[in-house]
């Protein structure tokens, strides 16, 4: 088991090399002289050039790619040349808000989707397993603005029960903030169980036809241990990979529901960075979501092996 | 048979609708088994063996209709609400699968997989029952059965598996036990040591057994009874000896010839059986195995023949010219 973690981690290495790679890319290849940025468009050639001496915009790509790594591996993501605060103060200010409200979508996103999808493997090609199977797909191509604006009308303009935008911090009023995350997490909810479902449904039904669960039955188990048990655990590969991409990808944020409902989170902050061409907290807040997505999958691997024996073993 | 058979099935046939329409898997078979005696039922791959096994266990697949009566213990299976069926099987109706490599969960190790039968069914606490598992470990023969229970399936061989498989079956001591082709899936050498294991334990335990198999080898010294049956019907039933010292019905002569002998001479061509079983979801007018049998005639292709006794008693058979008849007898 500890070879195998050891194994994984390694491999972490030579992909988060070409995550910080390609981040450096893509914002330094944004068309636009950062020197000019800061500057504005009054600057004069002399003062552009001392700038771009300060910042080291006049050194070859590879040297401010290594100078770059060189900090960020001592820690240091550089600082909004706009607001002074560092790329780490930005991030860690509005994180927390992301992540409550990732948490918060997976765990109603899994608690509608898991359910239902045994419910129908169950009864697979029944009236009620193509009613859910097509009610998922059309959930599936509603789009996050329109669920959004159908749960504040309903929740917050007709019923009065949640606030339709803003955000409470956690520290000031609990309910308070749990409310204020019900709707957004709700709709990112609405968008991810219709997946979650259909594959883990489909998975579900593979797996009840095999052997093990025949035999299962004839041990005399009870139909939730059946399912719970011998059903569920082995038929969850499919959903974790897919559950933990949703995670990797909600780590950054959403940029459509964070908007919507006013909540300060990542997806705001790279918003913000992107509006006034803040390329430093950009490079920064992406090279951190990236991260965060190669760690997810990372997660998920570990989860693998945990559900699955043979894979901890290596013998898959 | 003088004390009432532990387990009647009356006149059971299983329909599967296909594409193709109606499949009859399973054609009208009725069989009994005492408590403590031994069936091999023996049957090509197709004749529907299994499907009879799954009506027993009342484990057939959703679309599948089963129709006539699994008397077991005095009471109707086809008929039983399913919690009274749960608590039946597993505790005095157990079953060991054909192939122990997808019969057993890959997620769960052996011991979840052991100790959840017995604490289903006999009142065990987690120790009591660990304890127990350990015992049955040991009993069919598995070494470090301590240290087995902590493994997964896939760190197991195909025959220990098969094994662990054994002991789940007993765990709750039943009262009978269907091996469907329990060695099918294995190694030749280690055949013999299961079903030599399944034999002592079955006498052991005084439980019942159907040995499912298309080997009529298999049941040669095991069984106390055999029935063979070709597409979906019983064709003959006899006691083991009875029917090895003269078998009457076609199609059993053919499958014990089929079965290669150590001392035939080199290259000596297998007479297997020509021809392939009766498509299923067609019903045939004659006699189901006439097109393959090499003493049809005349009224063998016009209509079946019925399972009836002969001069041997519980000697039957489902044929219009048995061999050593000099002509047909029904004809």
């Amino acid at each position: 088991m500890f070879g195998f973690v050891a194994r994984r981690l390694l491999y972490l290495v030579p992909v988060l090399v070409a995550v910080s790679l390609l981040t450096f890319l893509i914002a330094s290849l944004l068309p636009g002289d950062l020197a000019y940025v800061i500057l504005g468009d009054q600057a004069t050639p002399d003062k552009v050039a001392a700038l771009r001496h300060d910042m080291g915009l006049d050194q070859p790509i590879w040297w401010r790619y290594l100078s770059w790594l060189g900090h960020v591996l001592e820690g240091d993501f550089g600082r909004s040349f706009r607001t002074g605060q560092t790329v780490l103060q930005a991030v860690s200010e509005r994180l927390p808000v992301s992540l409550e409200l990732m948490f918060l979508a997976e765990l109603g996103a899994l608690a509608i989707g898991i359910p239902l999808a045994i419910a129908c493997a169950v009864r697979s090609g029944s009236a009620f397993d193509r009613f859910m199977t097509g009610s998922a797909f059309s959930m599936l191509s509603m789009p996050a603005f329109l669920s959004a604006i159908l749960l504040i009308y309903l929740f917050a303009v007709e019923l009065r029960w949640l606030p339709a935008t803003g955000y409470v911090p956690f520290e000031e009023d609990p309910i308070g903030n749990l409310r204020c995350f019900v709707l957004p997490a709700l709709t990112l909810a609405l968008g991810e169980w219709p997946v979650l479902m259909r594959v883990l449904r489909s998975d579900m039904i593979a797996t009840l036809q095999e052997d093990y669960i025949a035999m299962a039955r004839a041990k005399g188990l009870k139909p939730s241990r059946i399912l719970l048990v011998h059903a569920l655990k082995p038929s969850s590969l499919t959903l974790v990979t897919v559950t933990g991409i949703n995670i990797g990808r909600l780590i950054g944020g959403t940029v459509i529901v964070e908007s919507v409902f006013a909540l300060p989170g990542i997806g705001r902050l790279l918003l913000g960075a992107i509006y006034t061409r803040d390329l430093v907290i950009l490079q920064g807040v992406v090279l951190f979501v990236a991260c965060g997505y190669v760690l997810m999958n990372f997660i998920v691997d570990m989860l693998y092996a945990v559900l699955d024996p043979r894979i901890r073993h290596g013998h898959a | 048979m003088t004390e009432p058979a532990l387990l009647s099935v009356e006149g059971v046939a299983v329909d599967l609708p296909t594409p193709r329409g109606n499949l009859r898997a399973v054609d009208r078979v009725d069989l009994q088994v005492g408590a403590g005696r031994t069936l091999g039922v023996v049957g090509e791959s197709g004749c529907g063996k299994t499907m009879l096994s799954r009506a027993i266990l009342q484990l057939l697949p959703k679309k599948a209709k089963l129709s006539g009566r699994v008397m077991f213990d005095g009471r109707d299976l086809a008929s039983l609400d399913p919690e009274s069926l749960r608590k039946l099987r597993g505790r005095s109706l157990a079953v060991v699968f054909q192939d122990p490599m997808t019969s057993l969960n890959p997620v769960l190790t052996i011991g979840t997989q052991l100790i959840e039968t017995l604490q289903e069914h006999l009142e065990l606490d987690s120790h009591a029952a660990r304890q127990r598992s350990t015992e049955l470990l040991a009993a069919v023969g598995i070494p470090a059965p301590e240290q087995r229970l902590t493994q997964y399936p896939h760190q197991l061989s195909g025959g220990m598996r098969q094994r662990v498989a054994i002991a789940i079956a007993l765990s709750c001591e039943p009262k009978l036990l269907i091996a469907d082709e329990p060695t099918t899936a294995l190694d030749v050498t280690i055949q013999a040591q299961i079903l030599d294991l399944l034999a002592r334990e079955q006498r052991r335990r005084h439980m019942a057994m159907i040995l499912i198999t298309h080997d009529l080898g298999v049941v040669a010294g095991r069984t106390d009874e055999v029935a063979v049956m070709y597409a979906g019907r019983v064709v003959e039933r006899a006691p083991t000896p009875a029917l090895f010292k003269k078998m009457r019905m076609p199609y059993t002569e053919a499958l014990l010839a089929a079965i290669p002998k150590l001392d035939a001479a080199p290259h000596t061509p297998l007479p297997a059986i020509s021809g392939r079983p009766p498509d299923p979801t067609r019903s045939l007018k004659g006699c189901s195995f006439s097109p393959r049998c090499r003493y049809a005639a005349g009224s063998c292709y016009q209509e079946k023949p019925a399972l009836a006794g002969s001069d041997a008693p519980d000697h039957q058979y489902a044929c219009f010219h048995p061999i050593g008849a000099a002509a047909g007898i029904h004809a």
